[in-house]
């Protein structure tokens, strides 16, 4: 795209395993917490479920969110909600045309609790019990819908759904909306909350979960010789996406460009990756040559690596596959080793680590690696953060979604 | 054991502010559900929902929209129990 709109990041908000804003999300991350933790519930017991941990989130959003507010809400949207408040104020709370603002936030999985919850009543108490909040609460696009309300958005409230690549595909929309002249400013991010019995037994059944029940804290190990599988989290990403000439305006704070969007799919299988990444390759290929740089110019990748034993080799090769000797100065997180998987929020999540480590030139730790895959190909960032160079600076962020999907963003230093 | 009048405005009233976040004093018999308490028609159900499950009682659709004020529903409640 000649001449594109240049779109910057100025606000950041999240709610996570690892804390209840932004600030306090890093500062764990940079120390190599891991958000994980026994299940204080008797599903394990109760329904058979093999894995009786998850990340869950670390601030109950009751301490946040008005008590009428979490009576309407799914849990997937008070997560987006208390995001995307502290991504506005982040942000100095633009002034912007209602007209010229969006938002584009997305789940993988929807309302569940609602879903499940309305399910329930209907079964043990009829129809006449049936909350009439149900279906706005239950339904993917309620997250993105409530920003929209509470920001007053009116250029287009959008929720792209792309399992585990839906918060990356949200952002890489939201750029978009602003390159194609759709919106000044757009909230873009992604959220989820599955961390209920069925969804846990269902992806147990798939056999994707870690069974690492006696080392919660231990069992996200992307890259690790014993990883065995993820850590299902919860929680939500929410950044503030502006067009260069917007923030520059109003003299906004900027963290970074959002330079380059690359999108694949795989068309290969419903949940493996393509084992050549040939769709990795072709989103983070995409995503380089929008943002009008090489390989060379990068210098960090936050990995999609969830702990799974195929996945993550699959990623580094392909990461080594399109850059090349170049991988060899490319430092690799994988941050799921702390906040677990947030599905449809991880992508968004993961962009604001690679957003704070290009902006404070640190890329977060990957923990847990006590011995390291000998097929990983790239430099692995593990315990301590690492140090980025200084000077004009690009970082991928890779998310990669069961049913084929790859999102790649490419952020630049300003 | 049916519940009194003023049992029922105090229950009522919790349920209103669960769902408004209104103080519960705000609650009165003379106030309107639309125009006083800024109640959605998707609330008003959702409170009649509450409201039958509370006090066990039936509040057809067609009688919701008779219910201008608190102080209808009170009544219809309070007069609908067996």
């Amino acid at each position: 795209m000649s001449a594109a709109t240049e779109v910057v990041v100025t606000g950041l908000g999240a709610t996570t395993p690892l804390g209840g804003d932004v600030p306090s999300t890093w500062a764990a991350a940079l120390a190599g917490e891991s958000g994980a933790r026994t299940l204080e519930n008797d599903w394990a017991e109760r329904y058979e479920i093999p894995v009786t941990f998850a990340a869950t989130i670390k601030v109950d959003p009751a301490e946040v969110l008005a008590r009428p507010e979490i009576k309407r809400m799914d849990p997937s949207t008070q997560y987006a909600i208390i995001a995307a408040r502290e991504a506005w104020a982040d942000a100095g709370s633009p002034e912007v045309d209602g007209d010229r603002l969006g938002t584009v936030v997305s789940s993988g999985i929807g309302g569940i609790w609602t879903t499940l919850d309305g399910w329930d009543t209907l079964r043990e108490r009829g129809a006449r019990r049936m909350l009439p909040m149900t279906v706005p609460m239950l339904m993917p696009n309620s997250p993105t819908a409530y920003v929209s309300l509470e920001l007053g958005a009116r250029a287009g409230a959008h929720a792209l759904v792309s399992a585990c690549a839906s918060g990356a595909e949200a952002i890489g929309y939201g750029v978009d909306m602003i390159r194609a002249g759709r919106a000044d400013v757009v909230v873009a991010g992604g959220t989820e909350a599955t961390i209920h019995p069925m969804p846990i037994a269902a992806f147990a059944a798939s056999r994707t979960l870690s069974l690492r029940n006696d080392d919660p804290q231990g069992a996200s190990r992307p890259y690790d010789v014993d990883r065995d599988g993820f850590v299902i989290g919860e929680g939500s990403g929410v950044v503030v996406l502006e067009s260069a000439e917007h923030a520059a305006a109003r003299g906004a704070r900027v963290y970074a460009r959002l330079a380059g969007v690359g999108l694949s799919s795989d068309a290969y299988h419903i949940t493996s990756p393509d084992p050549d990444g040939r769709g990795q390759v072709a989103a983070m290929r995409r995503a380089l040559e929008e943002a009008g740089v090489t390989g060379r110019d990068v210098v960090h990748v936050n990995a999609h690596a969830t702990s799974t034993k195929v996945g993550d080799l699959t990623e580094t090769r392909s990461i080594r596959s399109l850059l090349g000797d170049d991988a060899d100065h490319v430092l690799l997180s994988a941050t799921k080793s702390m906040t677990g998987h947030l599905l449809g929020g991880a992508g968004a999540l993961e962009s604001i680590f690679t957003i704070k480590a290009v902006s404070e030139r640190l890329a977060p730790p990957t923990i847990n690696v006590a011995n390291p895959d000998p097929e990983l190909q790239v430099p692995l960032v593990r315990d301590t953060p690492a140090e980025l160079p200084s000077g004009d600076v690009v970082a991928i962020n890779n998310s990669f979604g069961f049913g084929g999907h790859n999102v790649a963003l490419a952020v630049a230093s300003v | 054991m049916a519940y009194t009048e003023q049992e029922v405005l105090a229950g009522l009233a919790e349920i209103v502010a669960e769902e408004t976040g209104l103080p519960t004093d705000a609650v009165a018999l003379e106030k309107s559900f639309t125009d006083d308490l800024d109640i959605d028609s998707l609330s008003m159900m959702t409170i009649v929902t509450h409201a039958e499950d509370k006090f066990g009682v039936r509040i057809p659709d067609d009688e919701v929209k008779n219910l201008t004020t608190v102080g209808d529903a009170v009544s219809f409640i309070t007069g609908a129990q067996a």
